[in-house]
């Protein structure tokens, strides 16, 4: 088991004949990723990397039952991409495409949340359920299959857990990477609950970043409401100083909310384990692991 | 990008939205001769940073020899970091109330946001935190933009129902200029109430998305030349970087990669000159053009790169800097940590060049703090 995305899915790629599109392509079907379809318009009818490619979403979902789609359009065109996905009846919609404008973002998230469709992103790594498929970036190497799910708003570092987790013989059920964009699909609430309800997830690593209030609606609606399962909590940006935009339009504090000290806080209140660095974090999965376990064969 | 008051002024007037009458000063004399024709006159300096009030930047002249006095005075000032090089002179306004109205991103609602308080001014951020009650908002539908009862109820809301039929076409005037003009910050502060009944905006801020200047492209912002001038070299340069008071210069990709290398190098004992995200899918001429910027930088005493390959490719990064290392005779201390995607292929060409890369991020980050606090070097 695992959340939003399995080995069954049919996945399709917006932008799939693009530079990006098709170097990540080629990397989601080396995982064993059911990649069914292209959409690059203009260009229906042709295949490439041996993916049928059709001009619109929704050709693509009639002819291939797809329904779950990976956007790697650029930026001025990937708002649109997003609603043509959703209008569509796409379920799962991933956007890795980064620097989509504001008041874009902002109607293709009201837009998706209209047609009842899941958006992931943008700007993010996009999902990998482990040893079953990915749609996005996530390097295949690094996720083993195990019972720990996560959920992180930044995108590399993202990839420091997994591979951190992989190492220490801890293996992950889904890792999503939700994005650092202010304007974003699925929060971490959304993916929290998905992990609770997910029998094969045992336990959640959580990794938060400063900016915004995210982590702390998380903590206080979701960890600290009988989740039922070990929570391990990781902020970085605690040394970042205040007021200074760090890269994402998302990490940036203002006033007392979106600090370090108030999500360490928050999770905390919650019951979350947190640690201080990625080593801590991976330790601690392990031993939360361990502990479920041996209180199982009790 | 940012603008200065009078540039945001420009757009306001030309928007519907009232304005005092003004003219843009150079020079004292050009000063002295806008208060010939308007009148008292307030000099403001201009500069794309608040606080100027208090930092003596703005003041009022009665007449043309006053103006010309202080605004000689405000010319040439220095105000956080930027030094004075036009002032704004305005007719003075007989303000009897300040009121505030603005627009901004609600990151928890998902929306943008427009504010309204009838206690506007220099204290507004105050007392949004002493005072929430007395800060009214409304979150407009993307789609359709905020509707005149909607508006008319957040009026009410701020308790300026009195003001209502003036009120209600500014807010909507607002929020169009910033679909226009893709705000993520407009703001009238203060909403001045004159003498006279009337409103105007008394000052103006406007500060644009940069993901979305592919659509405002014949737009000039503020000129940003006085800022720390790595900052500026790295604008031009189109890398994310923020400037920090220690000796490690930090590369990374991603926002959260690289603030996590900033929290190692301090766990370690060091402090970093600076956060430098080289984005997603960096080609090998970022990565040459990040350790450039940095190898000028004079307080940087070592180099810690730390990549994690998503989009971007080892074998790039690994081009990146053995090209820089070579064309700029690099000799500070340099310390490389990367996995993730062509990540044998980077650590292959990184070894050839005499480069060995670190195995996690702590380490490295370990290696850069002992290496750049070696007094022998």
């Amino acid at each position: 088991m695992s959340i939003l995305l399995t080995g069954e899915s049919r996945v399709l790629v917006q932008g799939l004949t693009g530079r990006e599109g098709s170097f990540h392509t080629e990397q989601m079907k080396a995982y064993g990723t059911n990649v069914v379809a292209g959409v690059s318009p203009g260009k229906g009818g042709t295949t490439h990397l041996g993916i049928p490619v059709f001009d619109t979403v929704a050709d693509a979902r009639r002819e291939t039952g797809a329904d779950v789609s990976g956007i790697f359009v650029p930026a001025p065109f990937a708002a649109d991409a997003i609603m043509e996905a959703a209008a569509a009846g796409i379920g799962l919609i991933v956007c890795i495409t980064e620097g989509i404008p504001l008041y874009d973002m902002v109607r293709a998230r009201a837009f998706v949340v209209d047609a009842a469709a899941k958006l992931i992103g943008p700007n993010c790594p996009g999902l990998t359920t482990a040893g079953e498929a990915k749609v996005g970036i996530i390097p295949n190497h690094i996720s083993t299959p195990g019972s720990v799910g996560i959920v992180s708003r930044s995108g590399t570092l993202t990839y420091e857990v997994i591979q951190g987790l992989s190492q220490a013989g801890v293996g992950q059920t889904t890792s999503v990477g939700i994005g650092g964009d202010p304007i974003l699909g699925l929060s971490f609430s959304d993916v929290l609950r998905l992990f609770k309800e997910d029998p094969a997830t045992e336990a959640v690593v959580m990794i938060g970043e400063i900016g915004g209030s995210d982590e702390e609606a998380a903590a206080e609606q979701v960890i600290g409401r009988s989740f039922g399962k070990p929570v391990i909590g990781f902020i970085s940006g605690r040394t970042a100083p205040p007021g200074k935009r760090m890269g994402h339009a998302g990490a940036i504090i203002s006033g007392n909310t979106g600090t370090a000290a108030s999500k360490l806080q928050a999770l905390k209140r919650a019951g979350a384990q947190v640690c201080d660095t990625i080593e801590e974090v991976v330790a601690a999965a392990g031993a939360a692991l361990g502990q479920r376990s041996s209180a199982a064969h009790r | 990008m940012k603008f200065l008051e009078y540039q945001v002024k420009e757009r306001f007037r030309a928007a519907g939205v009232p304005v005092p009458d003004g003219r843009l000063a150079r020079t004292p004399d050009e000063a002295a001769l806008a208060a010939g024709a308007l009148g008292p006159i307030a000099v403001k300096a201009q500069v794309p940073v608040g606080g100027r009030g208090k930092a003596g930047g703005i003041k009022l002249a009665k007449t043309a020899a006053d103006a010309k006095r202080v605004a000689g005075e405000i010319l040439g000032m220095t105000i956080k970091g930027y030094v004075v090089k036009e002032v704004l002179c305005e007719t003075a306004q007989e303000i009897t109330r300040e009121l505030y109205l603005g627009l901004t991103l609600d990151r928890d609602a998902r929306k943008p946001v427009l504010i309204l308080s009838a206690q506007g001014g220099m204290e507004i951020e105050e007392v949004a935190e002493t005072h929430p009650e007395a800060i009214a908002k409304l979150h407009p539908d993307p789609w359709r933009g905020p509707l005149a009862f909607e508006v008319r109820d957040l009026i009410f809301r701020a308790g300026l129902g009195p003001l209502q039929a003036q009120l209600t076409p500014l807010v909507v005037k607002l929020y169009a200029l910033a679909r226009t003009y893709d705000a993520l910050t407009i703001e009238i502060n203060p909403l001045a109430l004159t003498r006279d009944g009337g409103l105007v905006a008394a000052d103006g801020k406007l500060e644009i998305d940069e993901n979305a200047m592919f659509r405002h492209k014949d737009l000039h912002g503020a000129d940003d030349s006085e800022e720390d001038p790595l900052e500026a070299e790295a604008k031009r340069r189109r890398l994310t970087y923020v400037r920090l008071d220690g000796s490690i210069g930090v590369i990374g990709n991603g926002a959260g990669l690289v603030m996590n290398t900033l929290d190692l190098v301090q766990r370690e004992g060091g402090h970093a000159a600076n956060f430098l995200d080289i984005g997603g899918g960096a080609k090998a001429e970022v990565v040459h053009s990040a350790l450039e910027l940095l190898a000028s930088d004079p307080q940087v005493k070592g180099i810690l790169i730390n990549i994690f390959g998503g989009i971007t490719r080892g074998d790039e990064v690994a081009h990146g800097i053995i090209d820089a290392t070579r064309d700029l005779h690099l000799t500070l201390p340099l310390v490389v940590r990367m996995t993730g995607t062509r990540e044998e292929e980077g650590r292959r060409l990184l070894q050839e060049a005499g480069i060995t890369p670190e195995a996690t991020a702590t380490a490295a980050a370990r290696r850069i703090v002992e290496l750049s606090s070696d007094p022998a070097r």
